[in-house]
This record gives structure tokens, sequence and C-alpha cells, in this order.
């Protein structure tokens, strides 16, 4: 309009652009095909991020499902009290089981096994040092067969049980295989004669550790894990949503509260290790509690499970609309009545899955419970809260740190294990959050 | 008696003390003399508070001082069952290092419980008699105590209760105070940290000095345990650690992670049709969950060998196999989920205008990423970046398992580095003296990795708050 | 597809510079545009108006293909730019998007220099041959938006630090930038204020001639103001096209009259 035209010159008119230009088109072919590279890229880049997780998963899982199996070979074992040192008449008149178990502990099956095995010839090596604890299972199950005979099937040594299943490059030259040749002689022998049979390896999921691979299970690692997240549940789930309950509904906007908010954020972001010198420090040197328990591992990791709890039931509790709380004020509700009876419930949801997150999390953390003493080698499974104990993520440490060489497929069935409980756990909060998430 | 009974002994007295007042409670609504049949508007008022309330009010008060009775005396009854044991073992059979004192009081503890027979150190034997019957003692004592103030407590309250008495009120000033203390626990672990570390750091720097440990560059803290051995003098230069750290945390891992997880990203945010965003994110995601002890070993037995063998093939045949690339590479596969979801939402935090206004123009959406979107998010992701060093100096298990412990200060990817973390762990585990420096220097490594990585949280955290803000 | 209801041709003789025909919108299974035609020509401001929701704005998107950028949207229908379809197969986008510029309801610089945001379109397209041009460019493009005065001594200024009614202003200035032939505007006054959008509308009125405008407004005294046709949407259909005199003064349907009344909307 008129005070526009007179306050502007107009500019000099541009030849109108030609876009059918051969110069136009050329720039324009060139600029799709960086706009196809820019997307490769994208994609690749996902691509191999995948792929590290697919042959990550896949390596664990190529090495390690074979821990879950293991080689017992078939002897014939007299049950002699003589080499047992045992009483048969004795044994026999003996009504309470709980007494008989104690002259069974006291036997020697270690002998008895070691004249059993005297029958494979040349090949009595391959029973594994352990292999006793079988017989002594059977006789406890079943004290009738003192002094009979029976065949029975006990686990081998793991470099045999290795060879059974084909982990040993056999063209290799002896030196470099790892294995001696008197060794895969036996394991042939023995598969010739059919004394060798490959089954479900229960040693592994019903024991602790031990110091030969074949024996070593993880159960004591898995109840470990399960005392130190009780203890870190008990104390970090209250605590978390308290915490955040009085952050987010009653606590003043002063100088205090951004302290606490600083701390939580800054504390969420700690590295894990700084939490066990805090451990280290704090309960085992000031408080005095007792090194590698369950007990102090749960409050260390309950004090870095912590923040995340905190942070995600505020998230949780901010997404509860004002007008629930204006609603239940306005009947007459106390703030407290308010809180508790409207707005924790509708955010229970969020809530529960923060915490399973930071439960996982705590399930495979290791760091922090090295330095307070957990990767104690216990061969018992833990008793109490405050009895040494090790945790499944340590456990693993431990055994990839073993020279052994059967130790890597048991490194690699354990880490199965872990996932498996992780991939479940989380599963669980990924449904919990579809499945009850409110959108207001 | 052991403290658990008593625990539950104190919320078994505090029910006792519930139900009693809750009878209180129904007593007074029942004959404050307001018959069946009046109207609501005259119920209510009559009895201030209802029942459950005075129920409430009556347990809080004869729980709460009972538990903090129990919970100061766990605290500190294994340091007290420690002490009285040992002052009764004799002392040319009392154990010396810290070590063999808690190897001794397990068997003690053990034998006390019953769940060892046969101890290996026979002078544990007279001394689980003793932790037994001191332990007997103590808990009896501490119990009486708790339950008297639990009677004291409840008798008061229950004193107190009439119909115009404000039970509510006061059980809901308990449960915010309740609230607050909880809160107060995020103040209480920073505290916590900072003093343990600054305390045992202080100790080490009476020993060491600070300026060796900042800026010497051999670290050898092997101090022997016998004064002539052969090396008895620690080394405590600290800067090869720190350059270890950095190499692998902040270098390599950041090489393999920054471009990996950024595009990542913007393939997800920006070219991703849903269904195949709903498929790859949880993967992302996966990846992030998998516990880094996993990680660790998947660096030293899979990574690791190839790593070496490449070295090798490189011409270096004296290649080490526990390298800085191994460890930097699989902690970058460790991070790219991290990275890619704070870039993910710094890219989505851009107002969706910029990409219609860019778009619009008839720019390629590769153009409008580059030109327009990455420079509107990158203090965003910028902010992003610095949290992922943060942790990616902070990780522990993969360098354990997979860096080493020489302390070189190179620039060579295939040679073997150490960090703080490792360093912390070798540190600390096995034979601890808690007033040799070696043991010491862990705090001093453990003060400065919390103070940078805290520093460095603090200012993204700052900057990530600060460009959320610029685009509300 | 369905071309039997061409519009009532009105106006000059000269062809239309964008034709619609028998466009339907789908966002997922819901119906946003239901069978429109009607055509856009080089010489005149086109106002698109109605109550909220009516789908004018996603037909608007429909002229330069922006409604390719939501994932659910499917366009039926014809839509052509100089006899040309803009949905065919051998259609570019970049381009499409170059001929046909937009203005959106909020404004939206980049978080870069004035001169920047200017200088956007010309970079990507390629079309300065040298810092000269583009400085040419840009300030002709500045002059023709009415902001040069204001700006030419602070270029290397923040595009977002202006005030909402320049932010729009300079929208306008990088969409001319590029050289368009037609200039979208999705409600580009709503956000602004009555001084602000008054020198919008004299900019869209001086614009008139060198680009074909369409606008969307809400506003009806803006349509009756700026514009040389109006199309009346509702629920998705266009009620009712032709010339804004008539339009405002005897529309032939009683919804446009209802609404124009201020009835409903």
């Amino acid at each position: 309009m008129a005070t526009l035209a007179s306050s502007t010159a107009m500019p000099v008119e541009r030849e109108p652009t030609d876009w059918s230009s051969t110069r136009m088109q050329r720039r324009i072919a060139r600029r799709y095909a960086a706009e196809r590279n820019f997307r490769f890229l994208g994609l690749a880049a996902l691509g191999l991020a995948a792929s590290f997780l697919v042959f990550l998963l896949f390596t664990i899982v190529r090495d390690g499902w074979t821990g879950f199996l293991n080689t017992e070979v078939r002897v014939a074992v007299t049950y002699e009290p003589a080499i047992l040192g045992l009483d048969a008449g004795r044994i026999a008149a003996t009504a309470d089981p709980a007494a008989r178990r104690a002259a069974f502990r006291q036997a020697d099956f270690a002998g008895l096994m070691l004249a059993a095995s005297e029958q494979l010839g040349d090949f009595d090596s391959v029973v594994s040092e352990g292999a006793w604890l079988a017989l002594r299972d059977r006789l406890e199950a079943d004290p009738a067969l003192l002094g009979q005979t029976e065949q029975v099937w006990v686990p081998v040594r793991s470099t045999i049980d290795l060879l059974n299943k084909g982990k040993f490059d056999l063209e290799a030259p002896e030196i470099s295989r790892g294995v001696s040749d008197r060794d895969i002689r036996a394991w042939q022998a023995l598969e010739a004669q059919g004394k060798l049979r490959t089954g479900f390896n229960g040693i592994f999921l019903s024991t602790a550790d031990s110091t030969v691979p074949e024996l070593a299970g993880i159960w004591g690692a898995a109840l470990g894990s399960l005392l130190t997240l009780l203890v870190t549940i008990a104390v970090s789930f209250p605590v978390g949503v308290g915490a955040a309950i009085w952050l987010e509904e009653f606590a003043p906007r002063n100088r205090w509260t951004d302290i606490i908010e600083v701390s939580i954020n800054n504390l969420a972001a700690v590295p894990s290790i700084i939490f066990g010198l805090l451990g280290l420090a704090v309960f085992l040197n000031v408080f005095g509690m007792p090194r590698s328990a369950p007990l102090v591992g749960g409050l260390t990791l309950a004090l870095m499970t912590l923040p995340v709890i905190v942070i995600s039931t505020r998230v949780a509790i901010k997404s509860v609309p004002p007008s629930i709380r204006d609603a239940a004020l306005g009947i007459g509700a106390s703030p407290i009545q308010v809180v508790f009876q409207h707005v924790v419930p509708l955010a229970l949801p969020g809530i529960l899955t923060g915490t399973i997150i930071g439960i996982a999390r705590a399930l495979g953390e290791t760091a922090p419970l090295l330095l307070i003493g957990m990767r104690a080698f216990v061969v018992d499974t833990p008793q109490g809260f405050t009895q040494p104990a090790t945790v499944l993520p340590v456990q693993v440490f431990l055994w990839s740190d073993d020279v052994a060489r059967g130790f890597i497929e048991k490194t690699s069935a354990a880490i199965m294990v872990l996932m498996m409980i992780l991939i479940a756990m989380n599963s669980v909060a990924i449904y919990l959050r579809n499945k009850f998430e409110r959108r207001w | 008696m052991s403290l658990t009974i008593l625990f539950l002994a104190a919320f078994g007295l505090a029910l006792v003390g519930f139900q009693i007042g809750r009878a209180r409670g129904r007593t007074l609504v029942a004959t404050s003399g307001i018959a069946a049949g009046t109207a609501a508007r005259a119920r209510i008022g009559a009895v201030h508070s209802r029942p459950n309330y005075h129920g409430s009010f009556v347990a809080l008060l004869a729980l709460a001082p009972a538990l903090v009775v129990l919970l100061g005396w766990s605290f500190i009854s294994e340091g007290v069952l420690t002490d009285s044991v040992l002052a009764s073992v004799p002392a040319a059979e009392r154990p010396e290092t810290s070590l063999d004192r808690t190897s001794f009081m397990n068997e003690v503890r053990g034998l006390a419980a019953g769940e060892i027979d046969e101890p290996f150190d026979l002078a544990t034997i007279p001394a689980s008699r003793v932790y037994a019957a001191t332990q007997t003692n103590y808990n009896m004592l501490a119990g009486a105590v708790a339950a008297t103030l639990a009677a004291l407590g409840g008798f008061w309250a229950y004193s107190r209760l009439t119909p115009q008495f404000r039970a509510r009120n006061r059980v809901e000033v308990a449960v915010r105070w309740g609230l607050m203390l909880a809160s107060l626990v995020a103040i209480l672990t920073t505290l916590g940290i900072v003093l343990s570390l600054i305390f045992e750091s202080l100790r080490f720097f009476q020993m060491v000095s600070p300026i060796e440990f900042l800026f010497g560059t051999r670290w050898s803290p092997q101090t022997a345990i016998r004064a002539d051995q052969v090396g008895s003098s620690g080394a405590f230069g600290a800067v090869p650690l720190f350059w270890g750290t950095i190499f692998i945390g902040a270098i390599i891992a950041m090489l393999v992670a920054i471009p990996l997880g950024l595009m990542s990203a913007i393939y997800l945010t920006q070219y991703a049709k849903p269904s195949v965003r709903k498929v790859l994110k949880p993967i992302l995601e996966l990846l992030a969950g998998v516990p880094t002890v996993v990680y660790g070993f998947f660096a030293a037995l899979t990574v690791a060998p190839r790593v070496r063998d490449f070295a090798v093939w490189l011409g270096m045949s004296d290649a080490s196999s526990e390298s800085a690339l191994a460890a930097g590479v699989v902690m970058g596969v460790m991070i790219i989920p991290f990275v890619s979801s704070m870039a993910d939402d710094a890219l989505n935090a851009v107002p969706g205008s910029m990409r219609d206004g860019s778009l619009a123009m008839g720019a390629t959406p590769s153009e409008t990423v580059k030109r327009v979107l990455l420079p509107a998010a990158l203090p965003g992701i910028v902010g992003g970046i610095l949290l992922a060093v943060s942790r990616a100096i902070g990780e522990t298990m993969i360098v354990v398992m997979a860096a080493g412990l020489a302390a070189n200060l190179t620039i060579n990817p295939f040679d073997s580095v150490t960090t703080v973390t490792t360093q912390i762990v070798a540190l600390l585990t096995g034979d601890q003296e808690f007033d040799s420096p070696k043991t010491l220097s862990a705090f001093a490594l453990g003060l400065v990795l919390f103070g940078i990585t805290l520093v460095l949280n603090i200012y993204a955290l700052a900057v990530v708050k600060k460009y959320r803000e610029a685009y509300d | 597809m369905n071309t039997n209801n061409a519009p009532p041709p009105v106006g000059s003789n000269q062809p239309p510079k964008m034709t619609a025909r028998g466009v339907n919108v789908f966002y997922g299974a819901k119906q946003a545009i239901k069978n429109v035609s009607l055509d856009v020509r080089a010489d005149e401001v086109t106002a698109f108006i109605g109550p909220s929701g009516c789908g004018k704005s996603t037909f608007l998107r429909c002229f330069n293909r922006m409604n390719d950028t939501v994932d659910s949207a499917r366009v039926e229908g014809e839509i052509k730019l100089d006899e040309t379809d803009i949905y065919a197969a051998s259609m570019d986008v970049v381009q499409l998007r170059a001929r046909v510029g937009m203005v959106f309801q909020k404004p939206n610089p980049f978080p870069k220099s004035i001169y920047e945001n200017i200088a956007y379109g010309p970079r990507i397209h390629g079309l300065a041959a040298n810092k000269t041009d583009m400085d040419g460019i840009v300030e002709g493009s500045l002059r023709r938006a009415g902001l040069w005065e204001e700006v030419k001594d602070r270029l290397g200024e923040s595009g977002t630090a202006m005030s909402g009614g320049q932010q729009q202003r300079l929208c306008i200035a990088r969409a001319i930038a590029v050289d368009p032939e037609v200039i979208l505007m999705d409600e580009p006054c709503s956000a602004l204020d009555p001084i602000a959008t008054a020198r919008i509308e004299e900019l869209i009125d001086d614009l008139r001639g060198k680009y074909a405008i369409i606008i969307v407004t809400h506003n009806m005294q803006q349509a009756a103001r700026v514009s040389q046709k109006t199309a009346f949407f509702h629920l998705g259909t266009m009620v009712e096209y032709g010339d804004t005199s008539t339009i405002f003064t005897n529309p032939s349907e009683g919804r446009t009259k209802d609404y124009i009344t201020g009835r409903y909307g």
C-alpha cells in the first residue's frame, strides 16, 4: 500500500528460476544422492549397533548353552561298608534320618569313588574329583543300598566334558589345543564303550561356587543376589517414594529443597564405583558391619538405586493432574489423605515401573560390590543377611577371571541366566507401563 | 534373641497399641452423646478424628522410640560385639590384620549360629561362646529398653485421647516428618560420599604429596609389607591413570559412540516409520540394559584377542592382549544407546515448525537435519555427550576386565593402559591395611573421579536444562 | 476421481496457476477433506475461510505436499501447478516446494542470523553464484517484505530475537527469497497483535500480482480485506467459492451466510 511503497524502493526484478535447466537438474540429482547417502548412513549406524547386540548375544549363547548340559560316566559301585568306614548293622538300626545323615557325612565316600573308578582301568582319571558327592546322595536317598552294587552315573572331569561337547580343535597339535592325547584317548575309548552320557546339568543350577568347573553352580550366587536385592528393595522403595512425595507435594520452595534436588540429580549420575567406596568407608569401617554380606551389599545398592526411584516417582506423581487433588481437597480431605488415597494410587504404575528398572540395574551391578568384599569365594549357599555371599554378576566376573577352560562355558551360561532374569524384569516393567499408563 | 525378632516384637507392640487406641476411639464415638439417627451434620466434629487415627497415634508413639533404640543398637552392635569378643581372646591368638579379623569373626559368628561344626582356628570356639553370651545379654538389654520406652510412649498417647483430641493432625504431622526424613537420605548420601572421600584422601595426602599425585608420571603403588623388600617405595604419580581414563572413556569410546549414537537417533527420529521405530528402539534399550560385567566379558574374551591379532597383522609383534582399543570400543558400544537417547530428546525438543519451515522451503530431509535441526539441537546434544563422557570415565567393569593394570603413558591404542576405576578395584581387593598409602590412594583416586564427574554432570545438566527452556 | 464438479469459471480469462480437482484427504481412517475442487489464479489472493477444524489448513498443505510429512496422511485427487500434476511420480517435491512457498501460523524463523534465515533457501537450491549475488537476494527479499529499513543494520542478529510481527515478515521474506510462483499462508496473523497484522495485510496486498497467494484465515474481515476470491469450508467440504465481494455480500449458501453473520464459528 501507499505507506509501504513510498518507504521502500522496489528491488530490481530477478530472472525467474529456470528449474528445467541442466545445471539445476544436475544440482537436484546431486542433492538427492546426498539425501540417500545420509539416510543410508543412519540406517547403517543403527544396523551396526543392532549387530553388535546380536553378535554379543550370539557368542554368549554359543559358548554358554552347553553349560546347562554335563557329561557323566557310568561306573559300577559297591557300597562297601568297610571302605566307607560304616557299620552296616548300626546304620540299618538307626531310625532317625538326621543321625543317619550325620553318619554318612563322616564316611569316606571319596575312597569309595576311588575304588569304583579303578574299574575304568587306564581311564580312572576321567571321574570328577567331586563325583563322590553323587554316591553320598544316592546312599542318603536309599540307605538300603549299603553293601549292594549298582551302576551309577557320575560327573566327569571338565576336560572330558568339554571334549564330549566338541569344544576342542582335535586337528591342532597337542601343545596348542589345550587337551592332552591321553585325555582324548580316554574320551574316545569310553565313548566307544557307551559309558558316557550327556544330560541336563542339575549341578549347575543347584550348587554354589567350586574350584573345579564341573562342580561349580550358580544357585549360591542367585540366592546371594536375592538376599541383596531384598535389602535394596526394603530400603530404597519406601525411602525413595517417600522422598519423591515430599519433594513433589509438600516441600517448601527454599534452599534446602534445592540442595536436596541437586543432590538427587547428581547421585543419579555418580559412577557406581563411588558408592562402593562409600559402602567400604561408612558401612564397613565406621559401622563395623560384616564384610561380603548381603546386608551391606543391599544397603550400598539401595543408595545407588534411590535416585532412580525418586526421579521416576516424581515424574509419575507430576503426571497426575491437579484437578484430582482439587477435587479431593474440595470435599474436605487433608493433604496427606489426598496424597495417599488419590495421588499415589494413580501414580503407582509409574512408580513400580521405575522401581523395577532401578532394581534390575542393581541386579546387574558389579563394581561397588567388589569393593565391599562380595568377591569372596563362597562354596556354601548363603544362610542369612550377614553371612558372606556373592551375587550373580560378581560370580560372572570371578569365573571370567579363572584360567580353567571349563569356566568359559560356565561364565557364558551364568550370563544367560542373568540376562534372562533382567529381560523378564524389564518385560514386567514395560507391561506395567503399557497396561496401566494413563494419558490425562 | 536375635535383632530380627526384636524388630518384629516392636512392630507387634505397635500393632497392639493400634488396636487399643482404635477401640478407645470407637468408644469415644459411641459415648459422645449422639444417637445413631442424628443427622450427619451433627456427627461431624463431635469426635474430631476417626478411630483409625486414634489407633495410629498410639501405635506411632509406641513404635518410634523403640525403633530408634533398636536401629541405633543394630548399627553399632557388630562393632561392639567384635570388640568384646576380640578382647576375650588371649593376645597371642588374636588375629592381626583386618582381613584375618574378618575371617576370624565370620567363623565365630558361624559357630555361634550353629552353621559351622569344625572351625579352622580353634581359638574361635571359646570366642564364639563369648560372642553368643554377649550378644544375648546386649540384645536383652536393648530389647528391655525398647519395650519400656514403647510402653511409656503408648500409655502417654492413650492418656491424651479425648473427643476433642486432634489425632489425625498429629499423625499427619508425623507422616510429613517421615517423608521429609526420607528426602534427607539423598543429602546424607552425598555428604557421606564427600566426607568419606575427603577424609581418607587427607590421610593419603599426609603420606604422599598432592603435587606428586596429580602431576607425577610414575604409578607403582605396591608398597612392601616388609621395609627391606625390593621395590618397597611406592610411586603415586596418577597422570598415566588419568590419561588412560581419558584415552579409553573420552576418546576411543566417544569415537565409536558419538557417530553411531547420533546417526541412530537421526534415523529413528527423522526417517524411521513408526512401525520400524517400534522394533529398533527396544533393541537400543536392550543394549543399554546389558550389565557391564557382560560387556567386560565380551571385551576380554571376544574383542581383545581379535584386536591383538589385528595389531600383530599390522606388524606389532609384541601387541598386548589387553588393549585400550578393545576396552574403548566395547565401552563405546555400551554408550551408544545413551548418546542416542540424549540426541533423540534434543532433536525432539526442536519445535516441529522449524522442520516444517525448512521442508517447505524445498530442503531435503538431510539438509533440514544438517542445517537446521542439528545446529538448533546442538546445546542439547553437547550436554548429552558430556553426560556420556562422565558415564564412560566412571565405568568400571569393562576396563577392569579388558584394559589391564599397566600404567602406560601411550597414545598407541593397541597398548595396554590402566584407568582410575581399574586401579581403585585393584587397590581395594585383597589385603586391606587401612593405614597404608596403597589402600588410601584408592580414595584419592575416587575423589578425583567424583570431582570430575560431578563437574561434568552439573555443567551438562545445566546446558541441557537451559536448552530445553529455550524452546518451551 | 471426480471431475464433474468443476467450479464455475470466475474472473479473468488467463489460465489458472493451480487447479485442484476432486481432492480427498484422509488421516488414517478419518476423512479430513471431501471432494474439493477449485482454481487459483496467478494475479489474485485466494482466501480459505471456515470454522476451526473445517479442513482449510489441511487443504492448503496439499498445494506444496506438506501433508507428505505426516505419516498417516493420504491425499487422493489431482492438484496441478501450471498443468503439471504435483502428485505425479515424476514430480520432484524439492522443486515443488521451491516454487510453492509457505508461511506458517506461528512465525518460525530458524535459530540463525537474519541474513542466514533469508540465505537458507537460495543456498540449498544454489540460486546465488557468489556472495554479491546472495547479498542482492537477501536485500531484495527483505525490501519486498518491507523489513529492510528495520533490519539492515543488524543482519547478523538472531532471527528469533525480533518481535512477532517482524519474525513473520522475516518468514515471508524467507519464502520470497527462492522466488516462488505461489505463496501459501496458513493463518499468518493469528499469533500477532492488530498493528503487526495490519502490516502483514499491507504486505500481502503489495505482493499480489507478483505471486499467486493462498491465505487461510479464521478472521473474516481479513479475508474481506486482502482477498479477491474466497472459499468457505465446513466439515471438510467446500461449501461455496467465488468472488470475495459476492461471498461477503450475497452468499448463495445458507451455511455461508450463517458463518459470515456470526451465527457459528
